[in-house]
């Protein structure tokens, strides 16, 4: 589907580890939200926490496909999804965690789609037009993501005691996972020197406002801690992506090269 | 002939809303004929549509049922699929289904609590409704009620 272009050695392998990480964490994240379908709180959220979950797994699957073009081994987007192990998983570990209440389901999926939203649309302009041609199609999706996680978050957090107490919890647990998604390492560095992938500090400032100004609207309390988790776009994840994997890839690795 | 294709094509409809083509639905985004038969673009609406599959299964049987062979359907994602593309008579079959059709935002529809835009009821036409989901049945849909005749419907969202 794509025409890629040749990068030099170091470069298309940071690529590909970067891909990786998108396509990752779109996936978890679809996984987790797939979790809710048929236990919603009410019909209208079940409905969608699908939609958001299928509109993440098409993007992981337009990351995939790209991924595996871009690395010439001759595997499929099946395979990167279906044949690798938590270490080789790139996802954020923000995405891993548990869903929770439905206020840590919200709260997660705000953080993130913040994240999101800023990171797809700076990589709408990369300098390779496949991973722009992504970008910009994930955006429009992201943009409705975002809008509704930032309403639910406020709507909850400036909602009743209990409410408010869930969603205040939910954020005091995730916080320590949300250093990782704008913190760049050398891939990062790799890639924004060729023109590929944005500045991820320049994420940083615009997340940040964003994320203060709806946690404030939400009249919730921000976490002061400033110890952060890291090591998911390394392979070291949380214990909980093992139970995941185990969950999802069941059926590729019980009949190997299952079709149907 | 290309035009032919088209004309085909026509004949192609979205298994989610069958009241529209595939034409109507701007997912064409080109066809070309050449001696080793047909090419012919689509471009997904949502990245997740799980329609994509049977739209191109069903776009292959066409043509090749009106002797056409080989016919290769390519994905393109850019420029993205945006509701823009939707045909003036597609947006007609639509409101006609009963789902209101895509209107302007009020304000820019990157802005993210940017007001809503005013949907009218597909039964009564009242502009009197009310948003009670933003994600509706499928990925392009969010869910209204009007608040005149108390109907609930769909309302096929802007994307842009
Ligand atoms: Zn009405």
């Amino acid at each position: 589907m794509f025409d890629t272009k040749t990068y030099s050695s170091e470069v298309n392998q940071a690529l590909c580890d970067y891909l990786l990480r998108l396509a990752d964490s779109s996936l978890i994240l679809g996984h987790r939200l797939s979790e809710w379908c048929g236990h919603g709180p009410i019909l209208e959220q079940d409905i969608a926490m699908s939609n958001l979950a299928l509109d993440l797994i098409g993007q992981a699957r337009n990351w995939y496909q790209l991924a595996a073009q871009q690395a010439g081994l001759g595997q499929t987007e099946d395979d990167l999804a279906y044949l690798r192990d938590a270490p080789q998983y790139r996802n954020v570990l923000l995405v891993e965690q548990p869903n929770g209440d439905f206020g840590q389901t919200v709260m997660r999926q705000f953080l993130f789609d913040a994240y999101h939203y800023y990171l797809l649309q700076k990589l709408g302009q990369s300098a390779d037009e496949n991973i722009a041609a992504i970008a910009q199609k994930s955006l429009k999706e992201v943009t409705y993501h975002l809008k509704w996680s930032s309403e639910w978050v406020i709507r909850l957090g400036d909602g009743t005691e209990e409410s408010q107490r869930r969603i205040q919890t939910a954020l005091n647990n995730l916080w320590e996972f949300t250093g990782e998604l704008s913190k760049p390492d050398q891939t990062d560095e790799i890639l924004h020197a060729a023109g590929l992938v944005p500045d991820l500090r320049k994420i940083q400032a615009d997340w940040q406002n964003r994320v203060l100004s709806v946690l404030t609207e939400a009249t919730l309390q921000i976490p002061t801690r400033t110890w952060m988790q890291k090591g998911g776009k390394e392979g070291i994840h949380t214990e909980h992506l093992g139970y995941i994997l185990a969950e999802m890839q069941f059926l590729q690795r019980a009949y190997p090269d299952c079709e149907w | 002939m290309v035009t032919d294709i088209w004309q085909l094509l026509e004949n192609v409809h979205d298994p989610e809303i069958p009241v529209l083509s595939v034409v109507d639905l701007g997912v064409i985004r080109g066809v070309v004929q050449t001696d080793d038969g047909v090419e012919v673009k689509i471009t997904p609406t949502y990245s997740g549509c799980p329609a994509m599959n049977t739209i191109a299964q069903d776009i292959r049987q066409c043509l090749e049922n009106a002797g056409f062979a080989p016919v290769k359907v390519n994905m393109v994602l850019s420029p993205a699929w945006t509701t823009d593309w939707l045909s003036e008579r597609g947006k007609q079959k639509l409101l006609e289904y009963g789902i209101a059709p895509p209107v302007e935002p009020l304000a820019s529809s990157k802005a993210l609590f940017g007001a809503e835009p005013q949907v009218s009821c597909p039964q009564c036409q009242s502009t009197h409704t009310t948003m009670l989901s933003l994600f509706g049945s499928t990925a392009c849909k969010a869910l209204y009620r009007c608040e005149d005749c108390l109907e609930p419907f769909d309302y096929f969202k802007c994307l842009r």
